[in-house]
């Protein structure tokens, strides 16, 4: 994914607010893509977990917001486990889904979720998906 | 012996026959699972944002409710509560700040300081009945059966709550052969089965069960043995469903760990409550068992 490093483009505050919220400093990041072969949806996703980091820490706020690679993480830890630089992936992965969250933007609509499947969907799915997709 | 219990929502109502088999079957080793008198959902997930202690409240009011109910050690079945309860203990134990905040919050309760043990129940067959004991209870044992133990992700990650030790987990393995059973060592028994996604992103959620599926035949398990309801719900009742695109995949029996234990301990049918499971794993058992 080629991008431009520019005034327009960069937005610092975008880059502060994922590192305040998640509380992980990004430039620790030597972008090895461990986490990236470990994911087990990367493969299903736009960008992968090396990516989303990378464009975040140059603060690509708009590059960010329009992938979907966060709503697609469950925060299964697979990549934490062995991250050399002892980065927790999944909480700046949670970061960036709440800079959307936060702002009453939800990512699903709990009444327009597929009625097919939830006559015996337990609830800690509900539970879940509604806490990590809904403001 | 008496332990503490904490069940989840879940567990209640579409897992039935994850509890009952659990209780039961503890009773049958000598050990008395008592809930405690009032819980709460535990969130399920938990909440990884630094400024977000809002959703540590509702574990840790359960986490009270034990102390408050003399219990120094809880134990939790469903994998996800688990995770969630061990987590938020974790940070009232080693927070100092975070706890201060937490507790002058919920002025009404009493303070905690993470004092209560939160134990999944692989544990307290592992810990407190041993393997020994438990094999000599199995009066069923699963001969000439592969079974392949999923663990998920909530119960061994993040490392620090994680019920087993070190990177290679064996705790599932050390059980299912308690039980008899030759165990199948696979790739994916600690893969992400989708979770959630399966509401927001069915198509992911498509893709890692079809890969657990494919990853547990192409080693000739029988059956996949797992511990979360979420896990069950995915991997087992939806399965059908995620895998039919994959013309090659055969439909695969799943279980609660705690059927399989009562069913090798001799417990009666009523309380192993296979008709909740998916009509192959009933097909399957009625075949093998």
């Amino acid at each position: 994914m080629p991008f431009s490093l520019n005034s327009k483009t960069v937005d610092r505050e975008f880059t502060k607010s994922v590192e305040e919220i998640s509380g992980e400093p990004l430039t620790k990041c030597m972008q090895c893509g461990t986490c990236s072969g470990l994911c087990p949806v990367e493969a299903t996703g736009d960008v992968s977990p090396r990516q989303i980091i990378h464009l975040t820490a140059l603060g690509q706020r708009d590059k960010v917001m329009n992938v979907k690679f966060a709503w697609i993480c469950a925060s299964c830890y697979a990549c934490q486990l062995r991250c050399p630089r002892g980065l927790d992936i999944p909480k700046i992965i949670e970061a960036i889904r709440l800079i959307t969250l936060r702002k009453n933007e939800n990512f699903i609509e709990p009444f327009a979720i597929e009625t097919g499947c939830n006559t015996d969907i337990p609830q800690i799915a509900l539970v879940s998906a509604f806490r990590k997709h809904t403001a | 012996m008496k332990i503490g219990y904490y069940p989840g929502c879940t567990l209640k109502t579409k897992a039935l026959n994850l509890e009952q088999a659990a209780i039961q079957s503890m009773a049958a080793l000598g050990v008395e699972m008592v809930e405690l008198d009032r819980w709460n959902c535990c969130g399920a997930v938990y909440s990884l944002a630094d400024d977000d202690l809002i959703h540590i409240l509702a574990p840790v009011r359960d986490l009270i409710r034990a102390k408050d109910q003399g219990y120094n050690k809880i134990v939790v079945l469903c994998s996800m509560c688990y995770n969630t309860l061990a987590r938020a203990n974790l940070l009232m134990r080693n927070d100092e700040v975070k706890r201060k905040t937490i507790n002058d919050f919920l002025e009404e309760e009493n303070d905690y300081a993470g004092e209560v043990e939160v134990v999944h129940l692989l544990n307290v067959l592992k810990d407190d009945i041993g393997w020994d004991k438990l094999q000599e209870a199995v009066v069923k044992p699963f001969t000439d059966v592969k079974l392949a133990p999923y663990y998920g992700c909530t119960l061994t990650r993040p490392t620090e709550i994680s019920i087993d030790e070190g990177i290679s987990h064996t705790i599932f393995k050390e059980f299912l052969e308690a039980l008899g059973a030759t165990v199948v060592e696979w790739d994916d028994a600690e893969v992400c089965c989708g979770s959630y996604e399966i509401i927001s992103n069915p198509d992911t959620a498509k893709k890692t069960v079809s890969k657990i599926i494919r990853s547990a035949e192409k080693r000739y398990a029988d059956a996949l043995v797992l511990s979360c309801p979420l896990c069950e719900y995915n991997l087992g009742r939806r399965q059908t469903d995620m895998i039919k695109a994959e013309d090659d995949l055969k439909p695969l029996p799943t279980y609660y760990f705690t059927q399989l234990l009562a069913i090798a301990l001799g417990l009666s049918p009523e309380v192993v409550r296979l008709e909740l499971n998916t009509p192959e794993a009933r097909a399957w058992l009625d075949e093998n068992k």
